[in-house]
């Protein structure tokens, strides 16, 4: 079985993760998109900002398993990057960096 | 909370299983009896983790952030406000809430993964190291960010109790 599948949905979960911080960071610096993405009124911008980023998560790995499913890919190099990016929305995440933008 | 602390009791669990099939010294390939069980352990878990974030954004959530009438003083309905009213509490909100309501989404979003690729891949997981680290990393980072968002949970629920309004009331001993 190649590694492809596995790929796809490592890459995708730290692209997810990734859109996420970045939405929820840009949410906070625009009051236009904040308003935008208060998708229920109760919750706020964080139902449009989750919402968002699961679709564009599950949308991303559709993709990614389309394109990958029967390929060996460099395993190494995608976990890196799916890592990287999956630290950097812990950091982006975080108030007092999130503030520094 | 109930959800998350469940989640995160299971969590234990899965990392030190997924930890013996990547990391010990002789990698063995599960047996199908053991792969079946930690399949449906894993979906369990995935379950768990998006009723946590789900019931904590759509249930409590708004009851957290619930905007006092105007004029209103005791502030013990408004979590969110009674955080924000004193600045030995604000920190609560501006850093615990602020960050827990956003990492809180990683630990779904990664267990997701992880039982998607434990399914899909099953006892031949065994053959592909690096799937399997990279499994495990990302069980490992669910964990952290359920850890994060529990702690604020609890801590912020002991700074300002979640109350739920006129209707629905968790706790009814300071009404006595």
């Amino acid at each position: 079985m190649t590694n492809g599948s596995g790929a796809a949905a490592i890459l995708s979960a730290g692209i997810g993760a990734f859109v996420l911080a970045v939405v929820a960071l840009a949410a906070d610096n625009s009051a236009a998109l904040k308003s935008m993405l208060t998708f229920y009124k109760p919750t706020g911008p964080l139902s449009g900002v989750t919402t968002t980023s699961i679709l564009v998560w599950l949308v991303t790995w559709a993709i990614l398993e389309w394109r990958w499913a029967k390929k060996s890919v460099a395993l190494g190099r995608v976990s890196i990057l799916a890592f990287t990016l999956l630290a950097l929305s812990f950091l982006l995440t975080f108030p007092p960096i999130a503030d520094l933008f | 909370m109930g959800f998350g602390a469940l989640y995160l009791l299971a969590c234990s669990g899965a990392l030190v299983e997924l930890y013996r099939l990547t990391c010990s010294s002789a990698p063995s390939q599960p047996s199908h009896g053991e792969a079946r069980f930690l399949k449906i352990y894993l979906l369990t878990m995935t379950v768990l983790a998006w009723a946590a974030v789900l019931t904590g954004a759509y249930v409590v959530y708004p009851w957290y952030r619930a905007v006092p009438p105007p004029g209103t003083t005791d502030l013990a309905l408004f979590p969110q406000r009674l955080l924000m009213s004193s600045p030995t509490t604000i920190g609560w909100h501006s850093l615990g809430m602020e960050w827990k309501e956003h990492v809180a989404w990683f630990a779904p979003i990664s267990i997701t993964m992880v039982a998607a690729v434990f399914i899909r891949y099953g006892q031949s997981l065994s053959n592909h190291r690096q799937l399997r680290a990279a499994v495990l990393g990302f069980a490992t980072a669910s964990f952290l960010a359920a850890g994060i968002a529990g702690f604020f949970g609890a801590m912020i629920d002991k700074a300002a109790p979640v109350q739920g309004g006129h209707a629905i009331q968790l706790t009814m001993g300071a009404e006595k």
